[in-house]
């Protein structure tokens, strides 16, 4: 059972007593000036706090989370693996965090050299010919990737390509990409395989077709086996194949998408290379490309000259998606566990992400229902079909109460009850073991007790929470 | 490896329980001629050599800590107090995903409602998302719901004094859509508006550290059918009137300097918030307050029928990860220094950059081109100011961002950056290394 913090925790205008103060500056030492008649502000309502009340307020607040840290998080598609300490500590240093961006080139060579290593590392390990970091998400990877086959169809005159062609079960981000980039989608469906069925997806081949955008493992877990294939068929159709490379954690060291025809690809460095979600972002979404697209990366990218590095746009440029170069100190993480993780290690990371998975499912496939009967990648989906009347949902709250996060649910959304299970490399057996026990007691209670599920979970610090009353009546913020 | 438990003897173990002789079986859909056995890569190291090799990179970088500090230009340097990185840091925060689960992330979610109510307040506006990937991104995003929520109307206006890098990010984002971006100059009040316009943008401050009002800009804009976008320092927001005070239909700001450090120009903090009217269209994340079944409040994520995860192609923005721990930096630090802390550090900063303005401004040659200014402005130099940025870097002073890294057309402008972090002193010298420099 969790230990996690029941009070209830007031908001920080409520703590907040006038005249309190959680942080002073040093006296001003130059005179005052006055400020431009018409525009001073008279009123701003932010609360005050003493320093201690505010320490007691977000620790209590962080005590209400569930995080790695603390708990299993199998959360299927989120690589919800440790974060090493050590990434903290080495972006900690004073020379990453206290350089300025418009700082002169020679004075940031450490900060460019980084760049430059990481790119070359990345590209190495993706198959592609070069790569940018500009990217601050997996889904801004995506949006940068589709402008790229964008522009080069509007080099070779062919901006009428307008359609890019989706597997059901794709990422919500991949065809809401399509639309910032002014693709339309077209939806190919999944075989009874759970690969992408090559009969629909010729038919979808014409002379409109921009391009592919594929995940691989697909959400389901599962290899794209035909996946050469697939790349030739749309590069003979005229169009570019995007790899999503949100589940790369299954592949490292032992394929290389490039290698298989993708043009294009993101990795999500905060899955794959271990930087910390951070309760959502940020993230990093490098985006590598084979020669043909190389030069529409966005930039600017590192460059080595002779001994020194520096910052230049890629030819033929997308441009600039975010102001500076990526989300820095993010890369600096990767970096650092790339360099302890190393090529030998990062193919330990994919097999033994994939043994993990694989030894899950075989635990608890006999009772939760798993539709494709393959070997899985770094993570499998199950259906929460176990008794009727009772739903995913309901196990995942319950999943809760035994002190484990729930995995993704409802998604992909080609499965029924969907469980999408991802427990990665760096969770030990008896982990999965506890994982898998609470599972099967779940299902023995739907059947017995089915009201512990429907109610569950009994042991966090709110029950379930009513989102329909929140969307239809919106509370955004503090209304003291 | 320390973060793969798994020993020999489990995985054979979990190899017979899956029913395989060996892991490479599990990889037997992948064709086996695709398949490779080891990377290009060096093998890895101990976290003793990783981290000894990450600091001798990190000492190579020039740190504003060690030099009198002067350049700005959508990146401050600000004083964190010591509790944000502390808080921040926790395990619990850190390594929690987006609170998809709210009652086992109503930690998150409380920080993100309160970090949408301090900066709703600080923005003047009714709703604020949970962030965008920084200022730029952020203002490109306002831009395309403008656009969207403006049917037939495709013209967007920017002033000519926005940073170089948002105007470029806004281009690229709307590299595959009919809409056509107008500058103007100097006054926003002047801008011309027509029928085709969608929203004018104002940038407030400018990139050379203009300030013009907001209001009647906002008026003629909501005359003229159109919207008013605004791009705020919000520091300059603690003592300057607000954008949403002002009329401001979207405010989009750079959250950097609220408890975020300079990092390379990254994560930062992408600020958006709205209006009521407007609030369907927002793109980002929301955190919304709710009730459980037995009439606790909590926290979930809401109106998430906005949202790429549920509406896909037909979403407002594709935008799905985004910066929560930098949001939750300027939640934390605008909780410590409050109503009264962050006003001190909004009129430190301006005292001390009118200080900086009118010493420089007695030296023969240099004439201060920004007429009304929160902490940052842009100075004529009687030489290139690159030229002068190099001779006083020799001497510890980074006197300010030669325009001329931007503009090369423009080689004697430096713009000149002065927050809380600097001292009297440091002002001082600034002055007295300029005034060496341009003999």
């Amino acid at each position: 059972m969790n230990t996690m913090n029941m009070r209830d925790e007031p908001l920080v205008y409520e703590l907040s007593r006038p005249g309190r103060i959680g942080c002073t500056l040093p006296r001003s030492d130059v005179p005052e000036y006055a400020l431009p008649e018409g525009l001073v502000r008279t009123d701003l309502d932010l609360p005050e706090l003493d320093e201690l009340t505010v320490v007691r307020h977000f620790t209590r607040l962080s005590q209400k989370n569930f995080s790695i840290d603390t708990e299993f998080y199998p959360l299927g598609s989120c690589t919800m693996k440790y974060n090493p300490k050590a990434n903290e500590a080495a972006a900690a240093h004073s020379g990453w965090k206290n350089l300025h961006p418009l700082v002169e080139p020679e004075h940031a060579q450490g900060a460019l050299e980084l760049l430059w290593r990481l790119q070359e590392a990345l590209q190495k390990i993706g198959g592609f010919a070069a790569a940018s970091l500009q990217p601050a998400a997996g889904a801004h990877g995506e949006f940068s990737g589709v402008l790229m086959i964008h522009a080069a169809l509007k080099d070779r005159g062919e901006l009428g390509r307008k359609k890019m062609l989706i597997p059901d079960s794709a990422h919500g981000t991949n065809p809401a990409s399509c639309t910032m980039a002014g693709f339309v989608t077209q939806t190919i469906p999944s075989g009874p395989d759970g690969n992408i069925d090559i009969a629909a997806l010729r038919a979808a081949l014409d002379d409109t077709v921009a391009g592919i955008m594929i995940t691989n493992p697909n959400t389901l877990g599962l290899f794209e086996t035909n996946i050469e294939e697939i790349c030739r068929l749309v590069h003979e159709a005229g169009g570019y194949v995007y790899g999503d490379g949100a589940n790369m954690n299954a592949l490292t060291g032992v394929f290389k998408p490039g290698s298989s025809g993708i043009d294009v690809m993101h990795f999500n460095l905060h899955k794959t290379f271990s930087t910390p979600h951070g309760g959502g972002g940020p993230g990093a979404g490098m985006i590598a490309a084979n020669e043909a697209l190389a030069p529409y990366l966005p930039g600017p990218v590192a460059v080595k000259r002779g001994e020194s590095y520096r910052l230049e746009m890629p030819a033929k440029s997308i441009g600039q998606v975010k102001a500076f170069y990526g989300n820095f100190g993010v890369l600096v993480r990767a970096y650092t566990y790339l360099l302890m993780t190393g090529g030998n290690g990062l193919r330990r990371v994919a097999e033994n992400a994939v043994l993990n998975a694989n030894y899950l499912k075989a635990l608890v496939e006999g009772v939760y229902p798993v539709p494709y009967k393959r070997h899985c990648m770094h993570e499998f989906v199950a259906k929460g079909t176990i008794v009727p009347g009772v739903h995913t949902l309901d196990i995942a709250k319950r999943l809760i109460d035994y002190g484990f996060h729930p995995p993704t649910i409802y998604f992909p959304l080609i499965v029924q009850e969907a469980l999408m299970i991802e427990p990665t490399e760096t969770e030990s057996k008896e982990t999965l073991d506890q994982y898998a026990d609470a599972m099967l007691k779940i299902a023995k209670e739907a059947a017995e007790q089915p009201e512990l599920l429907h109610d569950a979970p009994h042991n966090a610090p709110v029950a379930r929470l009513d989102e329909v009353m929140a969307a239809r009546c919106p509370i955004l913020c503090y209304r003291g | 490896m320390p973060f793969i438990p798994n020993t020999d003897a489990e995985r054979t173990e979990m190899l017979n329980t899956i029913g395989v002789e060996s892991v490479e079986e599990l990889f037997s859909d992948i064709p086996a001629h695709l398949r490779i056995q080891k990377l290009d890569l060096p093998d890895g190291v101990s976290e003793m050599e990783a981290l000894a090799a990450l600091d001798a990179l990190a000492e190579r970088n020039a740190q504003t800590t060690k030099m009198d500090w002067f350049v700005g230009a959508g990146a401050y340097n600000s004083y964190i107090p010591s509790l944000v990185p502390a808080l921040a840091s926790r395990g619990e925060f850190l390594t929690a995903y987006t609170p998809y689960q709210p009652e086992v992330s109503q930690g998150t979610l409380q920080a993100i409602f309160e970090y949408q109510s301090m900066a709703a307040k600080l923005l003047g506006m009714p709703v604020v998302n949970a962030s965008h990937y920084d200022g730029a991104t952020a203002l490109a995003e306002a831009v395309l719901m403008a656009w969207k929520a403006k049917e037939g109307r495709n013209r967007i206006l920017l002033p000519a004094d926005l940073h170089p890098e948002y105007a470029k990010v806004i281009a690229t984002y709307l590299t595959s859509f009919d809409i056509e971006l107008a500058r103007y100059d100097g006054d926003p009040e002047r801008a011309s508006l027509d029928e085709r316009t969608a929203a004018v943008v104002v940038a407030y401050p400018g990139f050379s550290g203009e300030v013009y009002p907001v209001e009647k800009a906002a008026a003629r804009a909501h005359a003229a059918g159109a919207l008013c976008i605004v791009q705020a320092d919000p520091v300059m927001c603690a003592i300057f009137k607000s954008p949403g005070e002002q009329g401001a239909d979207i405010v989009t700001a750079e959250g950097q300097s609220l408890g975020n450090p300079l990092n390379f120009g990254g994560p930062y903090l992408g600020m958006l918030g709205t209006t009521e009217a407007l609030l369907r269209r927002m793109p980002g994340r929301i955190a919304g307050e709710t009730k459980d079944k037995e009439g606790r409040r909590g926290f979930v994520l809401t109106l998430s029928t906005r949202e790429q995860h549920i509406r896909r192609e037909k979403a407002v923005s594709n935008i799905c990860s985004n910066q929560g721990l930098s949001m939750l930096q300027t939640c934390i630090y605008l909780a410590a220094l409050g109503k009264q802390g962050l006003r001190h550090v909004a009129k430190q900063s301006y005292d001390k950059a009118h200080y900086a303005a009118e010493l420089i401004g007695r030296i023969p040659g240099f004439r201060v081109a920004t007429k009304q200014f929160f902490r940052e402005f842009l100075v004529q130099t009687p030489k290139p100011a690159a030229d002068i940025a190099r001779a006083l870097a020799k001497k510890g002073i980074v006197p300010g961002l030669p325009v001329s890294r931007y503009f090369p057309d423009k080689p004697n402008e430096l713009l000149v950056c002065v927050t809380e972090m600097n001292s009297r002193p440091q002002i001082e010298r600034l002055a007295i290394a300029l005034k060496e420099a341009s003999k």
